[in-house]
């Protein structure tokens, strides 16, 4: 654990420097992240004769700006380069190396963080001059529940795609398995529409699944569209679906792991 | 000191037909197949020998070094590399080996050499100070110092080959599992990895287990080979005796100063190619006293070499005969 401390800075450092050294890709990337702004436009067309439901044009442009940066944050490509890892044999490097490839692959993509801020950082402008002081959090408290709930969105996102990378072991492409978790993730965290303009019925399995906690929860705290008693609550469910996607994480690789064939050679 | 005992491997493969209705089918029905990589294979390798792993495409050799150095499960049997059970890839044993394959990379591909020894040095917990002294060392010995800051993308093959080998050694490993680390290199490179090879393994007393295509890579590096065919043990001892053994016959070449006919050579043993003044003779171990004498008195002789038979037709004869073990002399 301690050997895994020391060495994490060196790893943070490389993640960067293999992010400035695919800067372009990753600009490209961040560009082609525009569904938020998408339905932003769909939303705001719809509100303008009133409000739909809690929303008015304003809160739409929050919401989905919100929507656009926590996503960013917070997202990762594990799965395409788990995948890649498994089937060009380019596993066997990360395996070889005396510290868990988890742990590579978590530096890599916290190295991304501070990246993907600093180029998104022109919206989170636009971001605080539109939303004005509902995005000023008012309080430490809804400050400090918002970053650990990203925090968590992080950590969710990162176990749910080891899972999904891991079975690839299993049938070598994980990517089908990963493009129909993104529909429901889609639809269940917010990403496409407010969940409380979905249907009643969806609120309850979006609740008892972690697609809501993934981005709906950290929006809508940011976006004072939450109480705060209500926003403690979801943070402990949120971090119990944490350890659950972490323990699943970790099982899925371990048992890949067994049946892993080390392709090429 | 690696124990391989009664190891096996086996995978499921799945196997279709070419063709679209075929694959259709395989969506419904799929047909698996077990395919035996490893049966049965015994061996143990005492601490700082360097051996020759060989055997035909298929054969199981990479499977092997796969096992041995942690990344595959066997299917049964054990197998131990200086007392730690591979697959459990303990933190210890994963410093204390190393696997180089040739056409594999642990090289940042978009970044200088340069980042990966730092990231290795920090991963492997290495002292600041030695890491540093063993870092200058192999830069050196492999001259690559002008290469280290250069991104690996733009090396050519060679110069990357080298500076893989600085990453892979920068820990001091114990083991070395070298798959085909010459591999696509040109001839003077090979050469001088073989040689790097060899002082490492003098140097540091480091045990190396080598697969190579290339029959110079283990004919000039490893005294001892381990034989395997479809996965099983078909020979393990000494190069030299397996030589003798399945080509008893010596490669005699012959250069006169004028030209003679292929029929002056034929008494001394079996000509292999003739040319003007030139000839190649497959000559019997026994005869081969006889043969030198009667070439000098015979012929104009302007040079005589005798040679083993190259060893890759000491090999092709070796898969050709059986797969039946053939017995090691007694040492």
């Amino acid at each position: 654990m301690l050997r895994t401390l020391r060495a994490y800075p060196a790893l943070l450092r490389v993640g960067l420097a293999e992010m400035v050294a695919y800067r372009a890709e990753f600009l490209v990337w961040i560009l082609t992240t525009n569904m938020p702004l998408v339905m932003m436009g769909l939303w705001t067309s719809v509100a303008a004769d009133g409000p739909v439901g809690r929303f008015s044009q304003n809160d739409f442009v929050t919401y989905y700006l919100a929507v656009l940066i926590v996503r960013i944050v917070t997202n990762n490509w594990l799965v395409w380069e788990m995948t890649m890892d498994v089937r060009q044999g380019t596993m066997v490097t990360r395996l070889l190396r005396p510290i868990s490839p988890l742990i590579q692959y978590s530096a890599e993509h916290v190295a991304a963080v501070p990246m993907r801020i600093l180029m998104i950082s022109p919206v989170i402008g636009l971001l605080l001059w539109v939303g004005g002081k509902t995005l000023m959090f008012g309080s430490l408290e809804r400050a400090l529940v918002f970053f650990v709930s990203l925090l968590g969105a992080w950590m969710i996102l990162f176990f749910t795609m080891i899972t999904i990378g891991s079975l690839a072991m299993f049938v070598q492409s994980a990517l089908s398995i990963f493009d129909m978790w993104l529909a429901v993730h889609f639809v269940l965290s917010g990403y496409l529409f407010p969940l409380e303009l979905l249907p009643a019925w969806v609120a309850p399995i979006s609740a008892a699944t972690p697609f809501r906690y993934t981005l709906a929860l950290p929006v809508e705290i940011w976006i004072r569209k939450i109480d705060m008693a209500s926003a403690w609550r979801d943070l402990g469910i949120q971090w119990l679906f944490v350890l659950i996607m972490c323990a699943t994480a970790l099982t899925v690789w371990r048992r890949g792991m067994r049946r892993f064939v080390a392709f090429g050679g | 000191m690696i124990e391989v005992s009664h190891l096996t491997k086996s995978y499921r493969v799945h196997k279709r037909a070419p063709g679209a209705l075929a694959a259709l089918k395989s969506v419904f029905h799929r047909k698996f197949e077990s395919v035996e990589a490893l049966r049965d294979l015994s061996f143990s390798i005492a601490a700082g020998e360097r051996v020759g792993f060989l055997g035909p495409n298929g054969a199981g050799k990479t499977t092997t070094l796969k096992i041995l150095s942690g990344l595959l499960h066997p299917s049964s049997g054990h197998a131990t590399v200086f007392g730690f059970t591979p697959h459990a890839r303990q933190v210890n044993f994963l410093q204390t080996i190393t696997l180089v394959m040739g056409q594999k990379q642990q090289l940042l591909w978009d970044l200088p050499p340069a980042e990966t020894y730092a990231m290795n040095r920090a991963i492997y917990d290495l002292p600041k100070a030695e890491s540093q002294h063993t870092l200058a060392t192999l830069i050196e010995l492999l001259e690559v110092s002008d290469l280290v800051d250069k991104p690996t993308r733009q090396l050519s093959l060679g110069e990357r080959m080298k500076c893989e080998l600085v990453a892979a050694l920068l820990h001091k490993p114990k083991v070395l599992f070298l798959d085909e680390p010459t591999i696509g290199l040109d001839v003077s490179m090979q050469a001088r990895m073989r040689q790097f090879i060899k002082r490492y393994n003098e140097e540091f007393g480091a045990t190396v287990i080598l697969t190579s295509h290339y029959m110079e890579d283990v004919a000039a590096l490893c005294p001892r080979v381990v034989i395997i065919d479809k996965g099983k043990l078909i020979y393990d001892g000494d190069l030299k005796a397996l030589v003798k053994r399945i080509r008893p016959e010596r490669r005699m070449t012959i250069g006169l100063s004028a030209a003679a006919a292929a029929s002056s050579f034929a008494s001394m043993g079996t000509v292999v190619s003739h040319e003007e003044a030139r000839c190649v003779i497959s000559v019997p171990a026994e005869r081969v006293n006889d043969a030198v004498k009667y070439a000098f008195a015979m012929l104009p002789v302007a040079e005589l070499t005798i040679e083993d038979p190259p060893l890759e037709d000491v090999m092709r004869d070796l898969f050709a005969q059986s797969a039946t073990p053939v017995a090691a002399p007694a040492s």
